[in-house]
């Protein structure tokens, strides 16, 4: 609401036009984001309340609720680390050398965003499952890729896999590399110049993208569906027990389950919006 | 969920493993059996302790029936299945990770209980529903999921399908017609059962959702405030719920002794009670015969008698081109 005064007054303003559109475009903005994002989140916390706050305990408290939550936070833990140092040496090497290939990693790394996550599911089931190209030979040394947490790290992490590259890749680029040169000069090593000048360059950047990708990575429901096996207590993510309980009738354990993705999606969202403000 | 079992699951939290070896088994089971097996399997553990004076584990998974199958083939190492469509536990016979016989290995046809395509209607049923024939009539809206993507809206296709046949001296023509004029009193398909749930109870779209009984009765339950009736109809058809041990995954576990007596405990009176108490029909006659008021006389056709079997519903009716898909063009 604070978004419409400004433009209501900036209407009022020009002359010869009408305030009616103005006022008509923002009120249809403002009950099209009520419908699409605010009722919506609103619902998820009333149904989860629906039958009190005993029952919403029992079903937070539930043990294999709360292993869902632990798993969707240690695969969250383990993937955004490998992203973040993966997104640092993929911008660093795209921004600051010229080499064969460079367009080509650009589109790769962007792959993830227009390949469904169910796709990436399949294919990761199909190199390492039973059947896969990997999979006799997996199963013949006991290692178990599929099913288990590898498995859903590895399709998280595919998934994952743009958002902090994608942060830094502008920002690299506009930044150039003078800085870093002159730093050279003036004798720093590589390490040197990247926790001295690059890193505090990029650090807003940086724990955006590591925000983002924290939220895609809890979040994550088609490809780990494929991959996980949903053993409950075993590889049942988050997400994965929401649908469990949503298809056993049991609606108030769902949406408690939901409310709480939903909690850390907000936590996520507001660290995000913190750091905007920042840069 | 008994305390024991909540101690094992905090210890698997804090990734502790536990100290002694113990039996423990993966079932790996249908979408909807999640509080069915929350009950079922604290019951087997005492009766394991007991037994054998062993403590056993027995871990869940829960998803689409040919979609568990599909994992299974993909390594996910189930010891036992407990599905809703015997054509999923083929695929892993067909396979080699189940017994080629596993239809005989367990009494009937190795379905230790059994449910049927039934109504469920509104509050005082204003349409009158009772029977397969009233689907089929002008004023009468159906809600059940699309056949061509939800087991439970295949069943309820052949069971409408095999009332058709019984009503018309097995007409295929006049089968047809039949089926076509409830696929025409259907005002969305949804591709699964809890979706067509929802489009009843919540979008409240329709006069009749047509599911699995156990499943109506589970549902009434749900939405309590909203009076819905369940109701069997007069004739439908067999849906066996299969069960069997995964030979292959349970021997590699060491598991094959208790996976097998986990199965067949599943035919025990005590097991065979938990059942009915989740609205399924049994076989064991006491037990049955206890709960009979809550389970209608019917008369059951099965798929083997009226369509000579999976295979030929497959070649038949579920094939692209197949009389499924002309009911479907033709409505």
């Amino acid at each position: 609401m604070s978004l419409a005064a400004p433009q209501a007054r900036a209407g009022a303003h020009a002359p010869g036009q009408s305030r009616a559109m103005p006022r008509l475009l923002i009120g249809l903005a403002v009950v099209l984001t009520a419908i699409i994002v605010v009722v919506p989140l609103v619902f998820i916390f009333w149904r989860a309340f629906a039958q009190g706050w005993a029952s919403y305990l029992g079903n937070i408290t539930d043990a294999q609720t709360l292993h869902a939550i632990w798993l969707t936070a240690l695969v969250a833990v383990i993937v955004v680390p490998v992203n973040i140092a993966f997104g640092i040496a993929a911008a660093w090497a795209i921004t600051r050398f010229r080499f064969p290939g460079r367009k080509l990693l650009v589109t790769l790394i962007e792959i993830p965003f227009s390949i469904s996550p169910i796709i990436a599911g399949i294919c990761y089931l199909l190199l390492y499952g039973r059947q896969g190209l990997w999979g006799p030979w997996l199963a013949a040394h006991d290692l178990k890729i599929m099913f288990a947490l590898p498995g859903i790290v590895l399709v998280t992490m595919f998934v994952t896999a743009p958002f902090v590259a994608r942060e830094l890749l502008p920002l690299m680029q506009a930044q150039g590399s003078e800085q870093e040169e002159a730093a050279v000069t003036l004798g720093a090593r590589g390490w040197q110049v990247f926790s001295r000048v690059t890193l505090p360059n990029i650090r807003w950047a940086l724990l955006y993208g590591a925000v983002l990708c924290t939220a895609r990575a809890v979040g994550e429901f088609g490809g780990v569906s494929v991959v996980s096996g949903s053993i409950r207590g075993q590889t049942n993510t988050l997400p994965l027990q929401i649908e469990l309980m949503f298809n056993d009738l049991n609606t108030t354990g769902a949406f408690a389950a939901a409310s709480t993705l939903t909690v850390i999606a907000l936590i996520v969202l507001i660290i995000k919006a913190a750091l905007e403000s920042r840069r | 969920m008994i305390p024991k079992f909540r101690i094992a699951a905090l210890a698997l939290l804090l990734g502790a493993t536990p100290a002694m070896a113990q039996d423990k088994i993966l079932n790996v089971s249908y979408d909807i059996a999640r509080e069915l097996f929350e009950a079922l399997n604290p019951e087997f553990q005492t009766y394991w302790k007991d037994k054998t004076g062993r403590d056993v584990t027995i871990d869940q998974s829960h998803g689409g029936s040919s979609k568990q199958a599909r994992a299974i083939l993909e390594g996910l190492p189930a010891d036992v299945v407990t599905f809703n469509q015997e054509t999923d536990v083929d695929v892993l016979a067909k396979n080699g990770l189940v017994e080629e016989n596993w239809r005989e290995a367990l009494p009937n046809a190795a379905s230790p209980y059994y449910s049927l395509p039934a109504f469920l209607v509104r509050k005082g049923n204003p349409k009158g529903i009772k029977d397969w024939s009233d689907l089929a009539r002008d004023d009468v809206k159906a809600v059940f999921p699309n056949p061509k993507t939800s087991g439970n809206g295949r069943y309820t296709y052949l069971a409408a399908f095999a009332y058709g046949l019984a009503n018309n001296g097995n007409d295929v023509e006049k089968a047809k017609e039949f089926v076509g004029k409830i696929f025409a009193n259907v005002p969305v398909f949804d591709t699964g059962g809890r979706a067509a749930t929802q489009t009843f109870a919540e979008r409240n779209i329709g006069d009749v959702l047509i599911t699995f009984e156990a499943e109506t009765k589970g549902i009434a339950k749900q939405y309590a405030d909203q009076g819905f009736e369940a109701v069997t109809p007069a004739t439908s058809l067999f849906a066996a719920f299969p069960v069997a041990v995964v030979t292959e995954n349970a021997k590699k576990d060491g598991a094959l002794e208790v996976s097998t007596e986990y199965l067949k405990w599943l035919y025990t009176p005590e097991a065979q009670e938990t059942l009915a108490e989740n609205h399924y029909r049994v076989t064991d006659k006491d037990v049955a015969a206890k709960h009979a008021t809550e389970f209608p006389e019917v008369k059951l056709l099965t798929v083997d008698e009226v369509f000579g079997g999976w295979g030929k519903v497959q070649s038949e009716h579920l094939a692209e081109g197949g009389i499924l898909d002309q009911v479907f063009v033709n409505q």
